[in-house]
């Protein structure tokens, strides 16, 4: 009987924790539907009629910037990031973990030191090679960027879920005469898909999250949805409906990335060590 | 010289019948690997090797004719300047303080969720979702949606208690940052240390039930010393990020009230102040400090890595 009780009471426990921490995401939500002089009152209005202004505030429909060619660039340089990163990273995978090379640990290593080169560490430099090379504000040196930054996981990542490839099946096909390519396009993507998948996911969402090289690279041409949403940082109460529908749009895309690839993303976030 | 030509012939001979050199299989090997590998030293390493040359200069982008070498006095000046030693001790004290409270809170929810209840799938949704929120959209949630003194929802929330309606940002101008963090890199901390309290020897845990110990034995016996590689684990990959830091801290403080960590003042120092030679001397200092934590998470992974290669 208190097994029971206490059972359900853990449950009750993990069920109020659930809702304290996605709390301040559903207030966002209700805020972004009220109008602005409905968000920002004290005490808090749950009752508000609801309206869809804040969107078309931040769409640009009401007055105000557009947000759409930030949120172009954003898509453009995480996608476009993604896939190069996928043509270096899959190679450079097969190299790791199907026929390693020599000291293959160590240059696996190497790999995850760059990650722990802080960002700050190389910007300046970048910055002025951008600037001399007329390059500033241009969303593919973003591109080249994300992609050094999630080269390394995603090597990480694709060398453990390349490692579950039957070896046999590779050699049974570099028998027939296939070359690198064709093993790689034919035999192995097909077995590896999901953890390919996975890869690209965690790719674009921290592409799409990033904000220290768009906001000191970028100006006006090639603003990220970020840098967009730094605009909003020392906006007053006059516009809480407003930032509540921008931080909610801008994050959409990562919270269906991220809900869609839930069990592979701890896989991955840690480097494959956990499965 | 007869030498150095014979050898390749000899090996092109070879290659005719079917038996490549195993010079030339070594680099079909290697292959594969060098556009990845090419790539990141020429994006990464690069760039840090500037800096450090940079950080030799006196160099001020507004004065760029006055730009000489002076050694190691930006490094002098980094380290006596107090402001930027202070925000050496934010970048810890940020640092530690978020890694630990996320860990704990983490390690709490996992052994919540690992349980069978009702709702499971649903609870576990709700508790990642404030990890899928853009950063600077969850600092500007909690800057102005949480944190406002006049309308922001903690406040309300203690308006209908009758509490007190502080200014919450410029009283506790760290924890203010340091809980947002908390809230976005929990669920982090959860979902790895959930995934390995899923992989612990169920029949272990059985036969050890079966002997009359307590949960709390279990725990304290079993339990833990399991899920002690994913307590490093976490705590290092969440070092990595959160010692990097910047949207936090340039979205609800600009880095005002004493909460400038390294990242944030690297920033400063060229992109407002336009000091070049400083602004590259600090952030080599980012990286020594980096590389000590580095070192000890790559034995970590490495440790981790060893035990699933043999386990394979």
């Amino acid at each position: 009987m208190t097994a029971v009780l206490r059972r359900g009471g853990l449950g009750l426990v993990a069920w109020l924790a659930g809702i304290v921490f996605f709390l301040p995401i559903a207030w966002m939500a209700l805020t972004s539907f009220h109008s602005e002089a409905d968000a920002a009152t004290n005490p808090p209005s749950f009752t508000a009629s609801l309206t869809l202004d804040g969107y078309r505030e931040f769409f640009g429909t009401g007055g105000g910037a557009s947000p759409w060619p930030a949120l172009v660039n954003s898509a453009v340089a995480s996608v476009a990031s993604t896939l190069l990163v996928l043509v270096l990273a899959l190679p450079a995978a097969y190299a790791l973990s199907i026929r390693p090379v020599k000291k293959w640990t160590d240059v696996l290593f190497f790999f995850l030191s760059t990650k722990m080169l802080p960002a700050v560490a190389g910007l300046l430099p970048i910055y002025l090679f951008a600037r001399n090379a007329g390059m500033l504000d241009n969303v593919w040196l973003l591109v080249v960027l994300y992609t050094s930054m999630n080269l390394p996981i995603a090597v990480w990542m694709m060398q453990s879920f390349l490692a579950e490839v039957p070896v046999a099946v590779i050699e049974a096909a570099r028998v027939d005469g296939a070359r690198l390519p064709t093993v790689l396009t034919r035999v192995v993507a097909p077995i590896a898909l999901p953890g390919i998948a996975a890869t690209a996911l965690i790719c674009f969402i921290f592409s799409w999250n990033e904000l220290l090289f768009a906001r000191v690279l970028t100006g006006v041409v090639a603003e990220t949805a970020p840098v967009f949403l730094t605009g909003f940082i020392t906006s007053q109460g006059l516009f809480l409906a407003k930032v509540c529908a921008a931080s909610l749009v801008i994050s959409l895309p990562v919270l269906a990335a991220g809900f869609a690839a839930q069990d592979k993303l701890v896989q991955g976030l840690s480097l494959g060590a956990v499965k | 010289m007869t030498a150095t030509t014979t050898a390749p012939l000899a090996a092109t001979d070879e290659r005719t019948v079917g038996q490549p050199s195993a010079r030339l299989r070594a680099w079909a090997t290697r292959a594969p690997l060098l556009p990845a590998l090419a790539f990141m030293i020429v994006v990464t390493q690069l760039p840090f090797v500037a800096t450090l040359v940079i950080s030799f200069f006196d160099w001020n982008a507004l004065y760029p004719k006055a730009r000489r070498f002076t050694g190691l006095d930006n490094y002098r000046q980094v380290l006596t300047d107090a402001d930027l030693r202070h925000s050496v001790w934010t970048t810890v004290l940020l640092t530690a303080g978020v890694v630990l409270a996320s860990l704990v809170l983490g390690l709490a929810l996992a052994l919540l969720l690992d349980r069978r209840f009702r709702g499971r799938g649903i609870v576990r949704t709700l508790l990642i979702a404030p990890f899928l929120v853009v950063p600077v959209a969850a600092a500007l949630l909690w800057k102005h949606v949480l944190y406002n003194p006049e309308y922001g929802l903690l406040n309300g929330l203690l308006h209908y208690v009758g509490g007190p309606q502080p200014d919450w940002v410029s009283r506790t101008p760290l924890l203010a940052v340091e809980a947002s963090l908390v809230w976005q890199w929990t669920p982090f901390m959860m979902l790895i240390l959930l995934a390995g309290l899923q992989s612990r020897d169920q029949q272990q845990i059985e036969a050890a039930r079966v002997d009359g110990a307590s949960d709390w034995q279990i725990f304290r016996h079993l339990t833990l010393p399991h899920l002690r590689r994913y307590l490093e684990l976490g705590a290092l990959l969440g070092s990595i990020y959160i010692v990097q830091n910047f949207d936090a801290v340039f979205t609800i403080t600009s880095g005002g009230l004493g909460t400038a960590n390294l990242p944030y003042t690297v920033y400063q120092s060229f992109y407002q102040a336009h000091e070049n030679g400083l602004a590259s001397a600090a952030g080599v200092l980012v990286v020594i400090g980096s590389i000590v934590i580095a070192t000890f998470a790559l034995r970590v992974v490495s440790s981790l890595f060893r035990e699933e290669v043999s386990r394979a």
